[in-house]
C-alpha cells in the first residue's frame, strides 16, 4: 500500500513540469543572469573573477533553487491534491520524497549540467571544474530537501515565498561553506575529499530526515 | 465504520460547534446539515482525519476512505483521463479509467485539460474518482454543488450503488438539495452552547 506512491507521483510531477516547461526555464535563466552580472559589477579582470567564481556560482544556485522551491507544494495545497494524498493513506514522507525528487530533476539537475558553462564564464581555475560539478551534484539535492521543509511550512501562507528564503538560507550556510571550500582547495591543488565527503554526508542525512520533516510540516499546514 | 465521540474543535479558543457524536454503519447515508458557517466542512475534515480535534475521538474502520472536498484535487494541466489515471495508480484501483469517464458523462472531454472544464464538469471528473477506487467510506463535502439536474441524478445513482455495496457515506449539504429516494439520517450541526 505505502510503496505505490513514489512512482505515480514522480511521473505526474514530470508530466506537469513538461506541460509548463517554459516556467522551468525561469530559474535557470535567473541563474545565468545573476552570474553574468558579476563581471559587470566587479569588473572583468580574470584574476578577480577566478577568486569569486565558486562563491558566485553557488550563491546563484542557492537563489535559483529557492526561487523554484516556492511552488513546490503550493499547487497541490491549493487544488486539493495534498488532501487527497493524505487521505489516500500512503506514506506521506515517501510522497514528499517523490515531490522533492521531481523538483531536483527539473530544477537542480539542470544547474549541475549548466555549471561547466558558468565555470567558463567566471574563469574558474582548470582544477576546479570537475569538483564544482561534483559539489553541485551532491549539494543541490540537499538544497531541494532542506528547502522542501521550508516550502511545506510556508505553503499555507500568503506571500510565503519571502518567509521561505528567510527560513532556508541559514540552513544552506554549511552546504555553501563546504562546497566553496572544496572547489577552492581543488583550484589551489590541495586535497578536497574531506569537504566532498561532508557534502555527501549532509546529503545522506537530509535524505533520511527531511522527508519526515516535510510530511510533518505538510500535515501542520493542512490544519 | 465510522465513530465519533464528543468530537470538538476549537478555533481561537472558541468551539466551532457543539460536541458531535456520530455512529455510521455500513449501508447508511448521513447528511450533515446546518446553515452556512455552521462547521459542516470542518466536521467532514475532522472525520477524514485532515484536522486534529481539540477533544474527542474519531475512529475509522481500516480501509480506504474517499474524500471529496471543496478543492477537488484535480491538476489543471492534466487532462481528465490523465487526472483519473494518476488517481488509479495512486489507489491501485482496478476499474478502468474509460468506464469511469463514461459513467460520469465526460467521454467528449476525456482529452481536455482540466483547466478548460466548466465547474460542473470538474465536479463530474472528481466524482469519477469514487467509481475508480471502491472505498467503504465516502466523505463528501457538498457533492451537489455546481451540478446540473443530470449531475444531481448521477450523484444519487452513485450514492445508491455505494449503499447497495454496503458502503457508507457522510455528506454535507446546506439543505437546498437532498437525495430524493434514499433513506438517509441527519446530523444537524448545532451551535456551541
Amino acid at each position: 500500500m505505502t510503496g505505490r506512491v513514489f512512482l505515480p507521483l514522480l511521473r505526474r510531477d514530470l508530466l506537469l513540469a513538461y506541460r509548463r516547461r517554459s516556467e522551468l526555464l525561469l530559474p535557470l535563466v535567473f541563474l545565468m543572469v545573476v552570474v553574468s552580472l558579476f563581471p559587470l559589477g566587479v569588473g572583468p579582470g580574470l584574476q578577480v573573477l577566478s577568486r569569486i567564481a565558486v562563491g558566485v556560482i553557488w550563491i546563484a544556485a542557492l537563489l535559483a533553487t529557492v526561487l523554484s522551491l516556492d511552488g513546490l507544494f503550493r499547487g497541490d495545497f491549493e487544488d486539493g491534491s495534498l488532501e487527497q494524498l493524505v487521505i489516500s493513506g500512503h506514506s506521506l514522507p515517501l510522497a514528499a520524497l517523490a515531490r522533492v525528487a521531481g523538483h531536483w530533476l527539473v530544477a537542480g539537475l539542470p544547474i549541475v549540467l549548466l555549471s561547466p558553462l558558468l565555470a567558463l564564464w567566471m574563469n574558474l581555475g582548470e582544477g576546479g571544474w570537475s569538483v564544482l560539478v561534483i559539489s553541485l551534484a551532491l549539494g543541490t539535492p540537499t538544497l531541494s530537501l532542506l528547502g522542501g521543509i521550508g516550502a511545506a511550512l510556508t505553503v499555507s501562507l500568503h506571500r510565503g515565498g519571502q518567509l521561505l528564503s528567510l527560513l532556508v538560507f541559514p540552513l544552506y550556510v554549511p552546504i555553501l561553506i563546504l562546497a566553496a571550500s572544496a572547489v577552492t582547495a581543488a583550484t589551489d591543488g590541495l586535497p578536497y575529499n574531506g569537504q566532498l565527503g561532508l557534502l555527501a554526508a549532509a546529503l545522506v542525512a537530509a535524505l533520511s530526515l527531511a522527508p519526515w520533516a516535510i510530511a510533518a510540516a505538510l500535515r501542520l499546514s493542512l490544519e | 465504520m465510522l465513530k465519533a465521540r464528543k468530537l470538538q474543535l476549537e478555533r481561537h479558543f472558541e468551539p466551532v460547534f457543539a460536541p458531535v457524536d456520530l455512529d455510521v454503519a455500513g449501508g447508511e447515508l448521513w447528511l450533515l446539515t446546518g446553515p452556512n458557517g455552521a462547521g459542516k466542512t470542518t466536521l467532514i475534515r475532522l472525520l477524514a482525519g485532515l484536522l486534529r480535534p481539540t477533544s474527542g475521538t474519531v475512529s475509522r474502520a481500516p480501509g480506504p476512505v474517499a474524500f471529496l472536498g471543496h478543492q477537488l484535487g484535480l491538476k489543471d494541466d492534466l487532462t481528465v483521463a490523465e487526472n483519473l489515471a494518476f488517481h488509479q495508480a495512486l489507489t491501485g484501483a482496478e476499474a478502468p479509467v474509460e468506464s469511469a469517464i463514461a459513467a460520469v458523462g465526460l467521454e467528449g472531454a476525456r482529452n481536455q485539460a482540466a483547466r478548460t472544464l466548466s465547474a460542473g464538469q470538474r465536479k463530474r471528473c472528481a466524482l469519477a474518482r469514487l467509481l475508480l477506487a471502491p472505498a467503504p467510506l465516502w466523505l463528501l463535502d457538498e457533492p451537489y454543488a455546481n451540478l446540473d439536474a443530470e449531475g444531481v441524478a448521477l450523484v444519487d445513482r452513485l450514492l445508491a450503488e455505494q449503499l447497495d455495496r454496503g458502503g457508507a457515506c457522510v455528506m454535507s449539504t446546506h439543505g437546498a438539495l437532498r437525495p430524493p429516494e434514499l433513506p438517509w439520517r441527519e446530523l444537524a450541526i448545532e451551535a456551541p452552547s
